[in-house]
């Protein structure tokens, strides 16, 4: 075991796997001698070379597309989207394409495809380097989607990722790259040196996709989230005194169903948090199969957390953000209800 | 045995290798031909490929492009260049000391704005890059306006809304910028296309980054302006990177990014972006095709990024450290300068007195806009001001999420 950063686990991770695989290269806007401009995938070029490690011209839909035909050909691409805010040129490549390959070919074509971008606000990135899009990609058919919440998660998933035969859009929440952040903008930053999950093993492993991560037991409220939202909810459920359960979905497809049902049939009550807009969310699926899952179990309404329906604002980061107090207004609400 | 071999272009240094800019083909001054601008393709093709270049080695204004421009006008370009320049010193230091968030400066690129400005009309249109500042200073934006934008306050143009450098004017004719490259490129084309189907003489001029090129948008500008002829100015600023990406990962190897022009059936041009003269003089050629119905021009602006990409970059890991003192092309602010001392225009005192009134002027309209806020401290925006504008009518539910955060807000307070 080391301790390791997100940044630090998630370079780990893309170096274990293209020592082992060959077939593994990296391709992305400043990623190669530069090392990323969040410096994942810093000392990799230097290491395997400028043929595994590709700096991209800027076009988005290019690097997708290329990344598609390399892995028709036999490589296991992974390619880096510099924000989440910039995969959109892309977005015709992997819900036309790289989502469909393997259906459209009646399974005789797969496209081994991981998309890395960093995603989320909390950085004063305004309106452009703060977005979290995975709903766009979840209603997608054929793609999964996955967004840790810390180091050891991110590099076991992110391998797990790389070894998967479909694609993989994998959602990193850069306000969590530097330590777990529980949403008080106005609190010392923590590292995640003193953190359980910033002890990530050196060699590999994989953290399963579909498998959600049950980060706080509890037996009165489930609180279902991913992503930054996790420390969030942990430090809401806190300070809100609840029995709560915290669940960490880790990939939101595919989707752990089994240990959300389980949850919401033990406490009755439950809250979804996300950091994305709130409308057509993910969180709206969660909550629709909580109402087919558990509908008799439930003992008050399914509330949701999550940014609100507007763009993401510069100057009200902190107003936008669903941070503890909306998850607390939310807890105490579902408790409340009767 | 043959086989297929990738090649991965390089710069050719890196950080404490020796500057090399003997990749950049410079013509001197005065030697490129000037075709009419209604000329047809193959008479103009020459022009991707040579430079326009009007001042020469000794500061004059030599050869067929020479606007010959009076020396009141020249000044005033200066004044633009200088201000612009010292606006964004002033705004670096600024984010340096925490009082914004981010900046991006133009230095060492001023010409390319200011000039380009300078040759066209103040109704014509303008959808910028973000490192086109010196477009809104010498469009007489008030500098003060423009900090209250950078510092998210109470006079923000942009309500709070958008990260430092994104402006827009409606009167100035300066549309909104994106964070996300290359999308104002075929946005300018379409403008211009409205502008021709409404049988309009207002033309438009858009701005992108060599690195930008790379993007689809970028094809679709060209492809669409050739197409429709539309009345509009491509200018690809080629600042030789895209923050850490040497420009031939754009397509700059071997070919210039002007050349991409002929490609699509329109003239490119290839002009020394430090040179005051040679920008302006290549844009009023091209305004010239525009106006009289002759079409688009795609110009490349050949230039060198003297800052870093912008305040979170560190150049030094990527380039040499001193790389611009090498750039073949020198700086525009100061080749300006020396052209109007030689033309007898221009002496010691007024430089100095000049830049002092810039800085003067800087700090003044700093010191008025921190009186309107900051981010953190001073009069304040509404928050709830980030539920409008999402549509011009609120929604109920939006106006149901803007009461729950008044109610989050009022408890936050009482804590
Ligand atoms: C679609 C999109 N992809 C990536 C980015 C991130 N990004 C911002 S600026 C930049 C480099 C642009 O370089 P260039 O076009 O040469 O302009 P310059 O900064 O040199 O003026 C990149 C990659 C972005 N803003 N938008
Ligand atoms: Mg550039």
């Amino acid at each position: 075991m080391t301790q390791m950063n997100m940044i630090q686990a998630l370079n780990s991770a893309m170096d274990v796997m293209m020592a082992r695989d060959p077939g593994v290269v990296l391709m992305g806007e400043d990623v190669g001698y530069f090392g990323g401009v969040f410096r994942a995938t810093e000392g990799l070029q230097r290491k395997y070379g400028e043929h595994r490690v590709l700096d991209s011209p800027i076009a988005e839909g290019g690097i997708v597309a290329t990344a598609i035909g390399m892995s028709i050909n036999g490589l296991r691409p992974v390619a880096e989207i510099q924000f989440a805010d910039y995969i959109y040129p892309a977005y015709d490549q992997i819900v036309s394409e790289l989502a469909r390959i393997r259906y459209r070919s009646g399974g005789d074509f797969c496209a081994p495809v991981t998309i890395r971008t960093p995603c989320g606000g909390g950085i004063r990135g305004g309106q452009t380097h703060s977005q979290s899009p995975e709903a766009l990609f979840a209603h997608v058919s054929g793609l999964k989607v996955v967004m840790p919440s810390n180091p050891y998660d991110a590099k076991g998933l992110l391998i797990a990722s790389i070894e998967e035969d479909d694609p993989v859009i994998f959602l990193e929440p850069k306000r969590l790259y530097n330590g777990p952040f529980d949403g008080d903008p106005n609190k010392p930053a923590v590292g995640w040196n003193s953190h359980a999950r910033g002890d990530v093993p050196e060699g590999h492993y994989r953290v399963e996709l579909g498998v959600a991560d049950i980060v706080r037991p509890g037996s009165k409220l489930t609180i279902i989230t991913y992503g930054t939202m996790v420390h969030v909810c942990l430090a809401a459920a806190e300070k809100a005194g609840v029995d709560a359960e915290v669940i960490d979905l880790r990939s939101i497809v595919p989707l752990d169903v089994e240990t959300i049902v389980n949850s919401v049939k033990k406490t009755g009550r439950c809250i979804v948090a996300h950091e994305a807009t709130r409308f057509a969310g993910f969180g709206a699926e969660v909550l629709s199969t909580i109402q087919e899952e558990c509908f008799w179990h439930l003992e008050a309404p399914v509330l949701r957390v999550a940014g609100w329906d507007t763009p993401y604002p510069h100057a009200f980061e902190w107003e936008y953000f669903p941070g503890q107090a909306r998850v607390i207004a939310a807890i105490k609400a579902t408790m409340e209800a009767s | 045995m043959m086989r297929s071999r990738l090649h991965v272009p390089r710069p050719p240094a890196r950080p404490g290798e020796k500057p090399d800019f003997s990749y950049v083909a410079v013509s001197p001054a005065g030697t490129a031909a000037r075709p009419d601008p209604n000329a047809p393709l193959n008479e103009t093709e020459f022009l991707s490929r040579e430079m326009v270049r009007v001042l020469d080695d000794n500061h004059r204004a030599v050869g067929p492009w020479n606007p010959h421009l009076a020396a009141a006008d020249l000044e005033l370009g200066l004044r633009h260049m200088m201000l612009t320049r010292a606006f964004d010193d002033r705004m670096h230091r600024a984010q340096r000391g925490g009082k914004i968030t981010f900046y991006m400066k133009s230095t060492g690129e001023e010409a390319v704005s200011v000039a380009a400005n300078m040759a066209l009309k103040p109704s014509d249109m303008m959808f910028p890059a973000y490192r086109n500042q010196g477009l809104h200073i010498s469009r007489g934006l008030k500098i003060v306006d423009l900090m209250c934008q950078l510092l998210s306050n109470t006079r923000d143009m942009c309500k709070g809304r958008q990260l430092p450098v994104m402006y827009h004017s409606v009167e100035s004719n300066l549309f909104s910028i994106s964070g996300n490259l290359a999308t104002q490129f075929p946005q300018a084309v379409g403008w211009a296309m409205a502008s021709a189907i409404k049988g309009e003489d207002r033309i438009c001029a858009t701005w992108l980054g060599d690195g930008s090129t790379a993007e689809a948008d970028f094809h679709y500008a060209l492809l669409f302006a050739q197409i429709y002829k539309a009345p509009v100015i491509l200018n690809v600023v080629n600042n030789q990177w895209a923050i850490s990406t040497f420009q031939t990962f754009a397509g700059g190897e071997g070919r210039s990014f002007a050349s991409r022009g002929p490609g699509y059936g329109m003239p490119g041009i290839r002009v020394d972006g430090n040179d005051f003269l040679a920008v302006y003089a290549v844009t009023q050629w091209a305004a010239e095709r525009a106006r009289t119905g002759a079409g688009p021009t795609l110009i490349e602006l050949v230039t060198y990024r003297a800052a870093p990409h912008s305040t979170s970059d560190d150049p030094s890991r990527y380039r040499p450290k001193d790389e611009e003192k090498s750039w073949p092309l020198g700086d525009p602010v100061a080749r300006l300068q020396a052209h109007l001392r030689s033309l007898g225009a221009w002496s010691d005192e007024q430089e100095k007195a000049l830049a002092q009134e810039c800085e003067e002027h800087v700090n003044q309209a700093w010191k008025e806009a921190n009186t309107y806020g900051t981010l953190t401290d001073g009069p304040q925006l509404d928050p709830a001001i980030m539920f409008q504008d999402v549509f011009k009518e609120e929604t109920p539910s939006l106006a149901r999420q803007r009461m729950q955060l008044a109610q989050e807000l009022k408890e936050r307070a009482q804590k």
